[in-house]
Parts: structure tokens; C-alpha cells; sequence
């Protein structure tokens, strides 16, 4: 079998992993895995090798439109370039700033894309506000459906406030 | 409180995995690790040094005021060796012992609990414990994370949790993980379908010195994959009732061993005895397997004259920054298989070979 990067060399490294039913197999040349960042004689990470293959994937229909490739977080200044290469975010706001792609990435890692477990008690109470603000958010949408404009204005306004107090890094996005 | 302490004083400590009493055959120990990240910094290896010095500071500053004596040390104050015992000891990771300024860790006086800073994420919260026992490792885990998380800002987001440098452990930030002893799954040739089985139901199975490590010895780290969408408890049981499963595959695969091949097993086990007791140089990954079929000989009551637990602190004080710091000098590899093998023979002097 030959390398699936080089499509040369014999493939001598075969890693295999799966998640939840799928398996993803990769069969790596020496040279290649070495190029990849896996040293065979430290610790080697399958989900950095996925997250390189992925990435690969999505930069090349991504390169069509380069803007969005030249994508950096705001607050870091990782470039997209980079969190492809090193499979490792730079700080909390590239969650925000990768968003699409991390959707797909989580995705296919964890098979959700919601936390459902243990909150910070500092966080609680702020938490149950982006809750109720998502709550109302529905609410919002049943009152437009029964042509109940005035409600669907006065929940506007709830969430409005609810907003103002919690800046929009807490509501869901 | 924090104490700066000698490595050399770890040595001889039990290790708080290895307590007595636990009677599990093929469960070894059990480890919880909550990534935690501060939202007003960089991740660690994004960050300036300014930004994880500050990190650093911030958490010496919240250990010292927490009312336990905690050791700690810093990165750069210690030798590759003293690195290599935190390592061996399960203490930190490998990608800790890679760090250099601004990185530590502050351990808990009976080794149980330590916390890594400025790993690859700011904050590892590890506690180790013997046996099968992840609910207590998680809930002391939690509650120092509640403790740290009082004067500490961190990264959270409503909808994706505990927000970490790699994407794979956003959410939880848990990675729960059993070490297990199973010798009769591999003589039986079974280990294989196993290790396909476990992955996939989202559990991954490492060697026994964690992500990336080779399984020498037949020790495994069975652990969960999946950090987003399921809570701490649910991760928790899952990853119990397949070891549980586990233990019962392996308990029926050695009674099996003694049914089907008891004439291998003898013949390893009196082997494994024969070179531990007589060689007189030996590797450390030769040593790992020879002790490794010596524990399986225990259990199935075909050697004795010694505790399973003192039979466990070999597997560490075996390793070649162990056996540097037994020794109190640096020595090359040449001069530690020798050593090695001294110290197993001088174990041996006391071991029965029942086996007749």
C-alpha cells in the first residue's frame, strides 16, 4: 500500500481511529508522517493527523474564496493558515472566529455541538440568562406565527434588555 | 501553601495509585483530567511569555493560599531527570516535561492530585487514584476545579463549555481514563478485536504511559474520546461499565489460560522468574514484560513471596529516571540495564516459583 499523502512511497505507519461507528484509517509514509509533524518517538496525537486532513480538505474548496481563507481571530491573531498547521487554537475567541469551521470539526469529533455538562458557578446565573434569552427567542417566533405582532414586540424588547446587561458573547450563537 | 521540594524525597513514595487493599486483578488505577483555560490570555503555546508568566503567578499565588501543603515545581528549575521522575510517576505529561520557562506543576502531598500549568492548555487537573474508583477521582477533580475556578476567570461559552486549545477536548474538558493489566486477552490473542471493539463505541485505548505511547507490559489506557455533548456522569459510566466489561473479559480469559493452555502459561511465567531472578543486564521494556507475566503468575497463584503491590512500584522504579535518582548519579543506558537488572535480582531473592 502506498503513502496516502505522497502516493509514492510504501506506507510503513498505519493509524486507525474510530468515532462512534466510523472508522477513518490513514497509511503514512515515514517521510511524509515526518513532514505531517509525527514524530515516532513522541507522543503522536490521531486527532492532530485528522484535523491536518480535514483541514486540507476544507482549505481547498475554501481557496476559491480567499478572504474567507485569510480569515484571522481578532484578539490572537492566529490566521486560519495557522490553526491548520499546528490542529491547536491560539485563544477562547477563535472559537468565534473559526466558528464554521469548528462546527465541522466538532462535529465529526464529538458528534454534537452542544455542552451539556458542568457549568462555572460564577457563570450560572449568566447562563440562565442566554437560556431564558433563547427561550423568549422561541417564544418570539410562536407569537409571529399566531399574527400576534405586539407580543412579538414586547419579547423583542425583553430580549433587548436581557442582551444589554450580558454582552452577545453569551447568548447562543 | 506551597513547598518547593527535592525531587529526590518523590522517590521512595508509594505513589498514590498503588495503595494497598485493592484487589482488582486487572485494574490498575484510574485518572481523571479536567483541561481548564483563563479567558483573558492567549492559550499557552500561542501565548508571550509575559501572558504565561502572569498565568503562572496567578495560580502559585491561588495554591499558596489553599490550606494544603502543595509541592510544587517550575519547569525550568529542574533537570531532565527530576522531568523524566514527574513523568514516570504519571505526575505530568510528556508535553509538560517538553516546557520550559513558565510551565509547572503543584502536586498534592500524597500524589494524588496534581495541576498542571501552562501545558497546552493554562490549566490540567489530574487526580490518580487505585483501582476502579473514576467517581471519587472526579469528584475531587471538580471540586478543586471549583475551588481554582473562585479567583480564576474561565473560558467558558454557553454553548460549546469549557473552551480548550485542541478542539477535541472542548466541552468537558474530561478525559477520564482506566489503566487495566490484561495479559490473558493478549496470550489468547484477543487484545485486537478488543481494542476494535472499544473504539467503536468513541473510547480510544493507549499504552500505559498515555496518548502516543506504545502498550508494553499488557498495560492499556482505556479512556473516552468524546468531550461535547454528553456530562461528566454520563462519560464517567460509560467508560465504567466497559472496563467493568472489560475486567469480566479478562478474568474469563485467564481462566481460560489455565483450562486451555495452562502448559504456556507455565512455561512463560517459570521463564519470565528464571531471567528476572538471574539476568544481568536488562532493558526497561524487557523489564515491563517480564514483570508483566510475573503479575499474571501472582494472580493465578503460580508464584509468590511477594505483594502485588510491591511487585507494581517495579514498574516505575524500574525506569530509567528511577533508577538515576536510586542510584543518585546520571547514568548511561549501558550502565542502567545493568542496575536494572540488580535491583530485579535482588527483588527476586524473596519470590517462589510454585511452579514445579
Amino acid at each position: 500500500m502506498n503513502c496516502e499523502f505522497c502516493k509514492k512511497e510504501k506506507a510503513t505507519i498505519h493509524l486507525t481511529q474510530v468515532v462512534s461507528g466510523e472508522m477513518k484509517k490513514l497509511n503514512l509514509c515515514q517521510s511524509c508522517a515526518k513532514s505531517h509533524g509525527i514524530d515516532l518517538n513522541s507522543p503522536i496525537s490521531i486527532t492532530d493527523i485528522l484535523m491536518g486532513i480535514e483541514k486540507k480538505n476544507s482549505r481547498n474548496k475554501i481557496l476559491n474564496n480567499e478572504k474567507e481563507y485569510d480569515l484571522t481571530c481578532s484578539r490572537c491573531n492566529m490566521s486560519r493558515a495557522e490553526f491548520s498547521k499546528k490542529a491547536r487554537l491560539g485563544c477562547p475567541n477563535c472559537y468565534q472566529a473559526f466558528s464554521a469551521e469548528l462546527k465541522t470539526i466538532t462535529q465529526a469529533m464529538h458528534h454534537s455541538m452542544n455542552h451539556i455538562g458542568k457549568i462555572p458557578n460564577k457563570q450560572i446565573s449568566q447562563i440562565k440568562v442566554s437560556k431564558q434569552i433563547s427561550s423568549l427567542k422561541k417564544q418570539i417566533v410562536t407569537a409571529i406565527k399566531n399574527e400576534d405582532y405586539e407580543e412579538a414586540a414586547e419579547i423583542r424588547d425583553k430580549i433587548k434588555n436581557l442582551d444589554k446587561n450580558f454582552n452577545g458573547e453569551l447568548s447562543d450563537t | 501553601m506551597i513547598l518547593e521540594k527535592n525531587i529526590d524525597e518523590l522517590v521512595d513514595n508509594q505513589g498514590s495509585w498503588l495503595e494497598p487493599g485493592i484487589n482488582e486483578a486487572p485494574v490498575i488505577s484510574s485518572r481523571i483530567r479536567l483541561a481548564r483555560n483563563l479567558t483573558d490570555y492567549h492559550f499557552p503555546n500561542w501565548a508571550n511569555s509575559e501572558q504565561n508568566y502572569a498565568v503562572w503567578q496567578q495560580s502559585k499565588k491561588l495554591f499558596d493560599s489553599i490550606d494544603s501543603n502543595y509541592m510544587f515545581w517550575k519547569m525550568s528549575d529542574l533537570s531532565v531527570v527530576d522531568r523524566d521522575v514527574l513523568f514516570e510517576r504519571h505526575l505530568i505529561s510528556q508535553e509538560l516535561a517538553n516546557k520550559n520557562k513558565n510551565s509547572g506543576v503543584f502536586v498534592s502531598p500524597d500524589e494524588s492530585l496534581s495541576v498542571m500549568i501552562n501545558e497546552e492548555d493554562h490549566i490540567r487537573i489530574q487526580v490518580l487514584h487505585a483501582g476502579l474508583n473514576l467517581k471519587d477521582a472526579w469528584n475531587e477533580a471538580n471540586s478543586i476545579d471549583d475551588e481554582l475556578e473562585k479567583s480564576m476567570k474561565y473560558a467558558y461559552s454557553s454553548s460549546l463549555g469549557y473552551l480548550t486549545s485542541c478542539p477535541s477536548n472542548v466541552g468537558t474538558g474530561l478525559r477520564a481514563s482506566v489503566m487495566l493489566h490484561l495479559p490473558g486477552l493478549v496470550l489468547l490473542d484477543e487484545m485486537d478485536s478488543v481494542v476494535n471493539g472499544i473504539s467503536k463505541i468513541g473510547l480510544a485505548v493507549r499504552g500505559m504511559w498515555g496518548e502516543g505511547t506504545e502498550a508494553v507490559s499488557n498495560m492499556f489506557q482505556v479512556s473516552n474520546q468524546i468531550t461535547l455533548g454528553k456530562n461528566e456522569e454520563k462519560i464517567i459510566d460509560h467508560l465504567e461499565q466497559i472496563v467493568t466489561e472489560l475486567k469480566d473479559h479478562e478474568i474469563n480469559a485467564r481462566k481460560r489460560l489455565i483450562s486451555e493452555k495452562l502448559l504456556t502459561v507455565k512455561d512463560h511465567v517459570s521463564r519470565s522468574f528464571g531471567t528476572l531472578a538471574n539476568a544481568h543486564v536488562m532493558t526497561s521494556s524487557e523489564a515491563l514484560n517480564l514483570l508483566s507475566t510475573i503479575r499474571l503468575g501472582l494472580d493465578l497463584d503460580l508464584v509468590a513471596g511477594f505483594s502485588r503491590q510491591d511487585l507494581d512500584k517495579l514498574f516505575i522504579s524500574t525506569q530509567p529516571a528511577h533508577l538515576q535518582k536510586i542510584e543518585k548519579k546520571e547514568l548511561d543506558p549501558a550502565q542502567r540495564d545493568v542496575l536494572r537488572a540488580e535491583l530485579l535480582r535482588s527483588f527476586m531473592k524473596n519470590a517462589i516459583l510454585k511452579i514445579k
